[in-house]
């Protein structure tokens, strides 16, 4: 059996490309965040001490039977029609069977033949460019326990000297989604699977915690040549599934070792092994799971504890009705309505202040500009400081809605907004509350400023003899010297124009 | 098998305290003796205690199950103790339920709190469910007094109990033969009046068959009546529990008891049940049109049945009953097709049984992968019977043989129900012999399947269409209980007690004693 080439003997990558033509194909499992398990009323909820989740269905004691959970359905459905998928009116779930010790009964009940949805699409954008991926289907399935190797240096079953097997995630719902060989290159899975994520997170469905293993992702790939110009496209080569990958980063590695892997392969004359492969982040490398010749015969068939699924037009309609706003017709109507960039977009979202944006925006902020700004550099700092997300610190998209206003109106300067802020995060109150807690607002009282004024311009008769000839970018110390008098409570504009109105050059 | 040193049977000596039984009034002779309805009335009455009722049931057991061996656990002390509360509540003017303070035996296939459920397998020893089955949680609500488990084989898979890996059930007619199977333990304890009562299951004829061979009123009710939670499954879509005792009226009010919806089984249908009782008692059968299989007679079918059979058409044309003749063509692949679609569904059902959570566990030396101790319990824990349909289900599943068998049995199925619905747009219910043959002699088949499996030729039917079914003792055959098939479109089971009420009624009449009377004594 051929095994992983060293990384450092691989072609450029660049090299590979211009030879062959990557064809993807991506396996996606979701687990539903539905507040009980998919057969039985087992809370959900992650982290739980184990086996404290836990009742016969879910188990499998002998004897017990499952009922499927109606809101799983209906996630699914959701999941499906935000996919553009047709909704089955009548389908089934099967029996999967295959021994495994954190499989309670041994067999998964999923769906086989008769999907819940099937073909979709989900658009995909990468620098610009739209790659439509086409979704063969979305089916329902259980989650299966955890096994937990105990003894070993690797936490892996191999050296381990036992095992245990926490059957809190066995009987979660999930779904898989499965897309059609459409994609392309590995920055194009990856914003696939990004794209997914922020679909069903904005279904609210679930989690999708790639690090917590709510959403884990398979990738098949596989290479064919490139054809010559006006020849037709080769057929589809052997493929490889590298199976769980559990960050963006890693769709993203593992697909791109995949292609330069075959690469060498196909280029020595050998054959891909069609095969179960495994991806270690820490070296970078997938590596040989099980082969399809030695793969286990699922014998499907009807499960007949349960009775067929048959949703209604109705039922259906509803939940398309329910749909919220989908993560790309959103990124069109921000573009739109509030003149962000796509760049801008991304950033909002990578930092977690998309939502809090536009909510601030909504909120009366002076401009999205402002509430872009603010969110996206001093409020997601602050957040990172305090280790939390930027929507769990105490400030609100009304406080930083109020506080760009603040500054548009020229009461705060950014100085003084950042020290309002300080004062909300420290639970001083709003910031009208604040500023005149604190004192904060920019002193608009003639009497003082003015004072201060007169005393700058005495204190550096040079200067003030400068700009009164003419030069009037000269007058910046003297500013620095009013707003450090007043304490920084002041708004620079009206001191250069207090300033030149006194210098007499207004 | 005579003897079964590993048998788990704990038959605690009962205890002698408090008042000999029998009583006065209704409840006078032998308590044992008397119908579940006259048990129930009795205690109603206040002629009759449940504590002397369960108390009688457990001197009876303690007298003869050592020669019947039906019992697998006999629960002494929690039965006294629940019929000691109903009795508590009796007194205290509570409403009880219609048959509160019966005695009754349960297949070891329904996890049962509080007493072992073992399935008559290895594999099982010793586990105690954390749950009731629905069917156990009604019979309790109803005031129903739970004597203990009683012995099948092993899950469920055959039709002489000798499947059981706790040893062999003989039947009270002629311990020298089988019981039927694979409720045998069920349908012993009632024929031998251990218990008035017993809740079987079946599958293929589990219920029918052993009813039928020990003289007894069996009901496989449609499926989906019943709720199969907690019913340790052999094949899904096949599997149903229900009654038997010694009478139709018996057998519906134990039929009442448990059936109804249940959440918890999302094949249970939610509709309401049918009249059962009122059509135990009806016994007006003039103008009900019966259909007699044509399918189901002839070659095979032991003389003495074949004539016990026709005597009760006769009985039934006496009583007014329109007798027809229908053909049902499918039937003759309902064999086949059962033997491939139950094995198939037994092989992923009996998956779980794998050492990881519960039961058996051989091998775990501390050296052994999962998969090894996985493997050599499953080898230890099953027997050759279910090992055989395992293999036999596995293969049918298998990739490439799914259409070819698993795909090919469901469209068997299909026709067979249409044959069914056929059917019965000339009929009410449809009649056959429950089983070719009588009784046969403990050993005569166990090297033989095939010629075992077809003890089910004629019950096989009804639970691929799952439509009702119950078996009635109709006469004898050298000195063997012969059972009549009567068979009913889904969620029509009062019809059955319409019509068996009837022909019970005009038998025990013309008999001039019920037909158990007649059992050599044990
Ligand atoms: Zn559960």
């Amino acid at each position: 059996m051929s095994t992983a080439a060293p990384a450092s003997a691989l072609p450029s990558y660049d090299d590979v490309i211009a030879r062959y033509e990557p064809v993807i194909g991506l396996e996606t499992h979701v687990e539903l965040g539905t507040v009980s398990k998919m057969f039985c009323g087992c809370a959900t909820a992650f982290g739980a001490e184990p086996n404290t989740q836990v009742c016969p269905v879910c188990l499998g004691l002998p004897g017990s039977l499952p009922v499927v959970n109606e809101a799983a359905v209906r996630f699914a459905v959701l999941i499906g029609l935000a996919l553009h998928c047709d909704i089955a009116p009548w389908c089934r779930f099967a029996r999967k069977n295959y021994f495994y010790p954190d499989m309670p009964k041994n067999f998964q009940i999923s769906q086989y033949d008769e999907p819940l949805c099937t073909d979709g699409y989900l658009d995909v954008e990468v620098d610009g460019e739209i790659h439509r991926v086409g979704i063969t289907r979305v089916h329902m399935e259980e989650d299966t326990g955890k096994s937990l190797h105990v003894g070993g240096s690797t936490g892996r079953i191999h050296g381990a000297t036992h095992s245990l097997v926490d059957y809190n995630r066995a009987g979660i719902p999930l779904v898989e989604i499965v897309t059609e060989p459409d994609v392309r290159s590995p920055e194009v899975a990856r914003a696939y699977v990004d794209e997914l994520r922020e679909l069903i997170r904005a279904l609210g469905v679930s989690d999708v915690r790639m690090e917590q293993g709510s959403l884990r992702c398979d990738a098949n790939v596989s290479l064919r040549r490139r054809p010559a110009p006006g020849e037709p496209d080769a057929p589809f080569g052997t493929r490889t599934e590298t199976k769980n990958l559990n960050s963006l980063r890693s769709v993203e590695r593992a697909v791109r070792y995949e292609i330069s892997r075959q690469s060498v392969l196909l280029d020595d004359g050998e054959r891909i092994i069609q095969e179960t492969r495994h991806f270690d982040e820490s070296v970078g490398r997938t590596s040989s799971g099980r082969s399809k010749e030695e793969a286990t015969d699922y014998r499907y068939f009807p499960e007949p504890d349960l009775t067929p699924l048959a949703l209604s037009a109705e039922y259906v309609d509803e939940l398309r009705a329910s749909l919220p706003e989908l993560p790309a017709a959103r990124r069109v109507r921000l573009i739109a309505e509030h003149g962000y960039s796509a760049r801008d977009l991304v950033d909002m979202r990578n930092a977690g202040v998309l939502d809090l944006v536009e909510q601030t925006v909504a909120a009366g902020a002076a401009n999205p500009v402002a509430a872009r700004k603010w969110w996206l550099n001093e409020l997601a700092r602050r957040a990172a400081d305090a280790a939390v997300a930027p929507a769990d610190l105490v400030i609100t998209p009304a406080d930083v809605a109020r506080i760009t206003v603040l500054i548009a109106g020229g009461e705060l300067t950014d100085a003084l907004a950042r020290k309002v802020i300080d004062g909300v995060l420290a639970g001083e109150g709003t910031p009208d509350e604040v500023v005149s807690g604190r004192g904060l607002a920019i002193v608009a009282d003639d009497g003082a400023l003015t004072a201060a004024v007169d005393a700058a311009i005495a204190g550096a008769p040079d200067i003030a003899e400068k700009v009164r000839g003419g030069k009037l970018n000269a007058v910046g110390p003297l500013v620095g010297a009013v707003m450090k008098a007043m304490k920084g409570q002041a708004d620079p504009a009206g001191i250069r124009a207090l300033l030149l109105e006194r210098l007499g050059v207004s | 098998m005579t003897d079964h040193p590993t048998s788990p049977v704990s038959r605690p000596a009962v205890p002698t305290t408090g008042a000999a039984v029998p009583t006065a009034g209704a409840a006078q002779g032998d308590v044992t003796r008397l119908t579940a309805a006259a048990t129930a009335a009795a205690i109603a009455a206040g002629e009759l205690s449940a504590v002397e009722a369960t108390r009688a049931a457990l001197e009876r057991i303690a007298k003869v199950d050592d020669t019947v061996h039906a019992f697998l656990h006999v629960d002494a002390e929690g039965a006294l103790a629940a019929a000691g509360r109903i009795d508590q509540r009796r007194a205290a003017g509570e409403p009880l339920g219609p048959l509160a303070g019966v005695p009754l035996a349960l297949k070891d296939v329904l996890a049962t709190r509080g007493m072992p459920t073992t399935c008559g397998s290895r594999i099982l020893e010793g586990w105690q469910a954390p749950y009731d089955a629905t069917v156990v949680t009604r019979l309790r609500a109803a005031d129903v007094v739970l004597l203990g488990k009683v012995n099948m084989d092993e899950f469920a898979m055959g039709s002489s109990t000798e499947n059981s890996a706790y040893g062999p059930t003989r039947n009270p007619w002629d311990t020298t033969r089988i019981p039927g199977g694979s409720s045998g333990g069920s349908a012993a304890a009632v024929a031998a009046f251990e218990a008035p009562l017993a809740i079987g299951t079946d599958t293929g004829g589990s219920i029918r068959q052993p009813a039928a061979v020990c003289g007894l009123v069996g009901v496989k009710p449609t499926y989906g009546a019943v709720s199969r939670y907690g019913l340790v499954a052999f094949s899904s879509s096949l599997d149903q529990a229900g009654p038997l005792a010694r009478t139709v009226t018996d057998a519906a009010l134990l039929h009442a008891a448990i059936a109804g919806h249940d959440p918890l089984d999302s094949t249970s249908v939610d509709v309401p049940v049918p009249s059962v009782v009122a059509a135990a008692a009806r016994r007006d059968v003039r103008g009900v049109r019966v259909g007699v299989v044509r399918e189901l007679s002839g070659e095979g079918y032991d003389p003495g049945v074949q004539a016990a059979f026709a005597a009760a058409v006769d009985t039934l044309t006496d009583l007014g009953a329109e007798i027809v003749e229908v053909s049902c063509p499918h039937f003759t692949y309902a064999m086949p097709a059962y033997y491939l679609i139950a094995p198939s569904e037994c092989s992923s059902n009996l998956a779980r049984f794998d050492a990881m959570r519960f039961g058996l566990r051989i091998g775990d030396d501390g050296q052994a992968g999962a998969e090894e101790v996985m493997s050599r319990t499953r080898e230890a824990g099953f027997g050759p019977e279910v090992k055989r349909r395992i293999i036999l289900g596995t293969y049918a599943l298998s990739s490439g043989y799914y259409d070819a068998y698993y795909g090919q049995a469901q469209k068997v199925r299909t026709l067979i129900s249409r044959d069914f619905a056929a059917a019965y747009e000339q009929v009410d219910v449809l009649i056959s012999p429950t089983t070719p043959t009588p009784a046969f002699p403990i050993g005569a088949k166990v090297d033989d399947p095939v010629a075992m499996y077809l003890s089910d030729l004629c019950t096989i039917p009804s639970n691929l269409a799952g439509g009702p079914a119950m078996s009635l003792p109709v006469g004898l055959t050298d000195g063997l209980p012969v059972g009549l098939q009567i068979m009913a479109p889904t969620f029509a089971d009062d019809r059955l007690y319409l019509v068996g009420g009837a022909l019970e009624a005009a038998l025990d009449d013309r008999r001039g004693h019920p037909l158990l009377d007649e059992a050599p004594a044990l």
